[in-house]
């Protein structure tokens, strides 16, 4: 593997890591959308890459997944799903935008040190890319627990999936990774229905769709 | 022989880089615009201006001191000696190990800091306004710069722009994530410190809205032309440094023929173009932002460039 | 009198250390028995001490000379001239000390007598508060290191240097010794959070005793340090670079961001005085960082730029401290939102201290550059360091010392601009005049090294390397026979400098211009009211004020470093009170380290106090059962 394929691999996991602080920057919910989007357009591209590189054709099917399922349909649906329930369009903070950063690199630097330790010995390209990974999962968590929107704690924990299949992808001879990933969209899917069946249930008491058909009735 | 020609290509340089800077300038203007649907001034109306302001007397306040005087002269001359340092069209010119990137940087920040001054000089608020507000700008484009120098320097083994220009040249570099991350810096960094959008607007009047116009404000006649000319210097440097740093293609070594000199020359006029078109469509598709979100904005440079640097750190190991 | 006494001393005493450090002649030494009893009180001259010597004879011979000056403008002299000689003594005599006794006399000595100075004004309470923190302080960092002489001297008690080194070179207490010097050290030097003390007593002390304090006594503690660490106590631990880097790292951007807060000129050049503290120990860090690991030429230019940092600091503070004390016998005040103007009416004192503000902004061509060029080079150098944690330590005391930077040059164009230029905001500052010729010929001394130093740094590093070779045991390449007196820290092809180049460049492209133009086009000139967008406003209050000129800094860190509140106070529509706007700022080493230990000492002070109040026969009764204990104990014992 000479020394341009491992550069571009590498460019590309980091590329996944830079999108990340990208999201922890964003304070507007479409913007938060549209960086998820690159995101999982970025890892589709990772995927494929190492798709090509280790001849392991059933990694196109995962890049093909995270592109159409992530990079398209998740973003388009939470976009509608936003325009129509009205909610809030600006992500809260728990804490400050700098010590958010600033954090946020102390986390990149603990999973380089730890996946460099811990993986002493093994393949270069491998021991980077699942650091790389890590901070993606770490980063994703940090979002999660540093926002006050449910929208962009649905958005962490995609980000946090993204990291996963980053890490899957890179390590060599893993199976059932197109598996997996169809499960944990799956599992996507379902939560986010879920945050937003309770927002309902809190809106409306019920999540009875006779008493929705009721209400519609009325206003008509 | 040889010491005659290397000071005629280094005086070559200098004189370029005074020539195509207010080009620069009309260049970006021109185009944006263009873009926003209107015709625009002539490419060559910064050189007009110049002339017309250098024409002019200077009108001061009564109580500006000597040192208001003196700073256009000093600003612009450092900015001038900066801009000659870094590379255009060929590295290693005979004068270009006196000062290294992280001196280049110290000389733009003198500058600044004298217009902050002179902003101050006059006593009046919104000569307090502009440099207040610079300096918070300063604090933290400053420190992020000298993260993208390190994580630079980390690879290419020195801070020598003439060694930057021909590591980049050279086939041991990579695609190296620290390396996407430090230009995304510099960019980011290269806008604030020249003022453009959406940091500072370089066209406004709106004084609320001004950073580097409010600091200028007092200044008139030749004093004016000579601010303006170190601002498009600036630009001209910024977008010399990117060129050279992660475009280095084009750029001649110093013991080349004549004929290598000239393609390098057009090469280097073509990254120009490239440069003020970019930035050009960059300014026109994006709006100011207030001024207390640019410190989130220069605070996220920083972040990306003390991470590459930190990159460099942990991956040398490997 | 005394002062100009004092001045012919510290002259001959640069000389002399001039002449050891650059003729790079062996240690001297001199045993005299009025020391303890059984070693007499040594007294050593090696490179080290040569040039800390010539440091502080330089900023005395300054000081002392800005004083003949001043001197008489002094209310009370006597409360300053019988102490400031003592001080120079103390100060010098640390320097050259051989033995652990005849050091820690004279940094006793050194406290005391500035103490007494700090205290000569005490009509002001603010001063007899500012002495009394001093003295605490004072005490706590002998008593520290009078803790790490004892660790080093052992049970045997061999004070003399000499048989400290014989003897640490295979003891097992370093680590203790390096945390006691540097608690003790340290917080002579201003490092945080023991700095507290810094910016109350520095500005309550006479302008040219500031100067001193700011300028030699930091560097002082900066010595003792450097001797205790890098000479008595052997090779270092990895992390004895970890600490002291850390250390740095934070003093340095807490110094700053409090010295941009301050609107007393004074006291932001006390905390500026703690940020490059701070620089220094930096560098100091990372030579030991370096020294641990063996690499050699890093360790020497770290410790290189450590100590020219220093020296540069000295220079520049001094002449900052020099001009601030101008400022103040003219105007009567210390508060920059009282002067203004000031430029016109005192042209000479603004000019050097626009050269001081230009030197410790870190401008080229001028001397602070050279020496934080020379840190940043060390810390390009630190990736070949192995172990972990400091791999990832450096870039990030790299970035702190970057953002230091900047925020002092920030600090200093608000120092500059709302003292010296502006218009004048009070009465006082409308008619103030240019000081004495002494002071001017003082501070023209202090920026004239400034420029010198920037211009020719080669010299200076040449003259340090004998202080490297014994310290780490290597120097950094020879830097005076290279083209055009450029400096190279590790290797010509690595990077380079020309301090020299730079300004005939600098100089020669304005003059050019300027010469240019005037030809040309045209050069004429008209007065006219300030244009101000169309709205001149004749009341110079509506000028930018220091606090004015910080508020975007503070609303950017002041929430998390200073805790930093505002509140506005406006009157409703109608009313014709004044607006009020209230800064509240903490420094919160203060709150949360030294207010709990108050308290906690006031607590059991009080709870303790009844002892005063007892009879006769309960004095007897306490001293009678503790006899009964003790004799117990002694018999249980052995």
């Amino acid at each position: 593997m000479d020394g341009f394929t491992l550069d571009v691999a590498h460019l590309l996991a980091g590329g996944l890591v830079l999108t990340s602080f990208v999201m922890l920057y964003q304070d507007r919910l479409y913007a938060l959308l549209n960086v998820f989007a690159l995101q999982a357009l970025v890892l589709s591209l990772s995927v494929a890459w190492q798709a090509w590189i280790q001849g392991a054709p059933h990694l196109f099917i995962t890049a093909a997944i995270a592109l159409i399922f992530k990079a398209f349909i998740i973003p388009v649906a939470l976009h509608r799903i936003i325009a129509n329930l009205g909610i809030h369009r600006e992500v809260e903070a728990v804490t400050g935008l700098g010590p958010t950063m600033l954090f946020g690199i102390g986390l990149v630097a603990l999973s380089m040190v730890v996946m460099l330790r811990v993986t002493a010995g093994d393949d270069p390209l491998a021991r980077e890319d699942i650091a790389f990974a890590l901070s993606v999962v770490l980063l994703g968590l940090l979002m999660m627990i540093t926002r006050s929107n449910a929208v962009s704690q649905v958005v962490g924990f995609m980000s946090i999936e993204n990291g996963l299949i980053l890490a899957a992808a890179g390590a060599k001879g893993m199976p059932l990774v197109v598996e997996i990933s169809v499960a944990f969209s799956v599992l996507v899917a379902l939560i986010v229905i879920g945050v937003f069946l309770f927002r309902i249930r809190e809106r409306f008491d019920t999540v009875d769709v006779g008493v929705f058909d009721r209400i519609q009735g009325e206003r008509r | 022989m040889v010491v005659m020609r290397d000071l005629a290509v280094q005086g070559a340089q200098m004189l370029i880089v005074l020539a195509l800077a207010p080009l620069l300038t009309g260049f970006v203007r021109k185009l944006k615009a263009r873009m926003l649907g209107r015709e625009g001034p002539p490419i060559v109306q910064p050189y007009r201006e110049l002339v017309r302001l250098m024409r002019k007397e200077a009108v001061l306040a009564d109580n500006a001191s000597w040192l208001f005087r003196v700073i256009p002269y000093m600003v612009f001359a450092g900015t001038w000696v900066a801009s000659a340092l870094v590379p255009t069209f060929a590295t290693g010119l005979i004068f270009s190990w006196s000062a290294d990137l992280i001196a280049v940087t110290a000389l733009l920040g003198s500058g600044r800091f004298f217009v902050a001054l002179a902003g101050m000089d006059v006593g009046t608020s919104f000569g307090g306004i502009g440099s207040s507000r610079e300096a918070m700008i300063a604090t933290l484009a400053e420190p992020a710069m000298i993260m993208i120098v390190f994580t630079l320097a980390l690879l290419a083994g020195s801070t020598q722009l003439s060694a930057l220009a021909g590591f980049m040249l050279s086939p041991a570099v990579g695609l190296r994530v620290s390396l996407a991350l430090a230009l995304i810096a510099l960019i980011m960094v290269a806008i604030a410190e020249n003022g453009r959008i959406p940091v500072d607007n370089p066209a406004t009047h709106l004084e609320l809205t001004m950073v580097h116009e409010a600091m200028i404000l007092e200044y008139s006649g030749r004093h004016l032309a000579m601010i303006e000319f170190a601002a498009s210097l600036k630009l001209l440097l910024y977008v010399s440094l990117i060129a050279c740093v992660f475009v280095p293609w084009g750029l001649v070594s110093p013991r080349a023929a004549v004929s290598e000199y000239a393609l390098a020359a057009l090469a280097y006029l073509g990254k120009l173009a490239a440069g003020g078109f970019l930035l050009a469509l960059f300014e026109t598709s994006i709006a100011k932002m207030r001024v207390f979100r640019v410190p989130d904005f220069l605070g996220a440079a920083l972040m990306l460039s003390l991470l590459g640097a930190l990159l460099l750190f942990v991956s040398r190991s490997l | 009198m005394v002062y100009a006494a004092c001045l012919a001393l510290s002259g001959m005493g640069l000389v002399a250390a001039l002449s050891h450090l650059i003729g790079a002649v062996a240690p001297a030494e001199i045993v005299s028995p009025l020391g303890l009893p059984w070693i007499g009180a040594h007294f050593r001259l090696d490179a080290l001490s040569a040039f800390f010597l010539a440091l502080v004879s330089l900023s005395s011979g300054a000081a002392s000379l800005y004083a003949v000056g001043h001197g008489r403008e002094e209310r009370e002299p006597e409360r300053v001239l019988p102490f400031y000689p003592v001080f120079l003594a103390g100060m010098n005599l640390v320097v050259l000390a051989g033995d652990a006794f005849t050091f820690l006399l004279s940094w006793e000595v050194m406290s005391l007598a500035s103490c007494a100075l700090v205290m000569a004004r005490h009509r002001e309470e603010e001063n007899v508060y500012a002495g009394y923190v001093y003295l605490v302080m004072a005490s706590f960092s002998a008593l520290t290191l009078l803790l790490a002489f004892g660790f080093m001297a052992g049970a045997d008690g061999s004070y003399a240097f000499d048989s400290i080194r014989a003897r640490m070179a295979t003891a097992s207490s370093t680590g203790v010794v390096l945390v006691l010097a540097l608690i003790g050290a340290g917080s002579k030097a201003g490092l945080a959070p023991l700095h507290v003390w810094l910016p109350l007593a520095h500005p309550a002390a006479p302008s040219h005793v500031s100067a001193l304090m700011s300028g030699a006594m930091t560097k002082v503690a900066v010595y003792a340090f450097v001797r205790i660490v890098f000479d008595l106590i052997g090779p270092p631990a990895w992390w004895w670079g970890a600490i002291v880097l850390a250390a740095g790292g934070m003093t340095a951007t807490l110094g700053v961001l409090h010295a941009l807060m301050q609107h007393d000129l004074k006291r932001l050049l006390a905390y500026s005085t703690v940020e490059n503290i701070g620089i220094i120990f930096i560098a100091l860090g990372l030579a030991l960082a370096f020294r641990a690991y063996g690499l050699g030429s890093a360790a020497a230019l770290a410790l290189t730029a450590g100590l020219l940092h220093a020296f540069n600091h000295s220079a520049f503070k001094s002449l900052l401290f020099l001009g601030a004390g101008a400022v103040l016998s003219k105007t009567g005040a210390r508060d920059m939102e009282r002067l203004g103007g000031l430029i016109h009416r005192m042209p000479q004192t603004a000019f050097l201290f626009l050269v001081g503000c230009a030197a410790i902004s870190a401008l080229p061509p001028l001397n602070g550059f050279v020496s934080e060029w020379l840190t940043l080079q060390a810390i390009l150098l630190s990736p070949q360091l192995p172990s972990w944690g400091l791999k990832l330590l450096a870039p990030a005391v790299g970035a702190l010392l970057a953002l230091s930077a900047a925020l002092a040059a920030a600090c200093f164009i608000k120092a500059y601009g709302v003292t010296f230029l502006g218009r004048p905001r009070t009465a006082a500052a409308e008619v103030a005049h240019e000081t004495d010729r002494f002071s001017l010929v003082a501070m023209s001394l202090l920026a004239a090294t400034c420029f010198i130093a920037g211009i020719v740094p080669s010299l200076f590093i040449d003259a340090l390397a004998p202080v490297a070779r014994s310290l780490v045991g290597d120097r950094m390449p020879a830097q005076f026979g290279l083209a055009w007196l450029t400096i190279v820290p590790i290797a010509e092809s690595r990077s380079s400098y020309n301090g020299m180049l730079v300004f005939l460049f600098v100089a020669a492209s304005g003059i050019l211009a300027a010469s240019v133009i005037h030809r040309f086009a045209s050069h004429a000139v008209r007065r006219a009211p300030a244009w101000d967008c169309g709205f001149p406003d004749l009341n110079p209050a509506t000028q930018y004020t220091a606090a004015s000129f910080s508020q975007p800094i503070r609303r950017v860190y002041g929430s998390y470093v200073f805790r930093a509140r505002e509140r506005v106070d406006m009157p409703l529509p109608g009313e014709l009170r004044p607006a009020r706007i209230e800064v509240e700022l903490h420094d919160l080493a203060w709150d949360w380290l030294y207010a709990p230990i108050a308290r906690a000492v006031g607590a059991i002070a009080d709870w303790l106090n009844p002892l005063q109040f007892r009879t006769i026969r309960q004095y007897l009764s306490l001293v009678f059962f503790a006899l009964v204990v003790l004799l117990t104990g002694l018999a249980l014992w052995s």
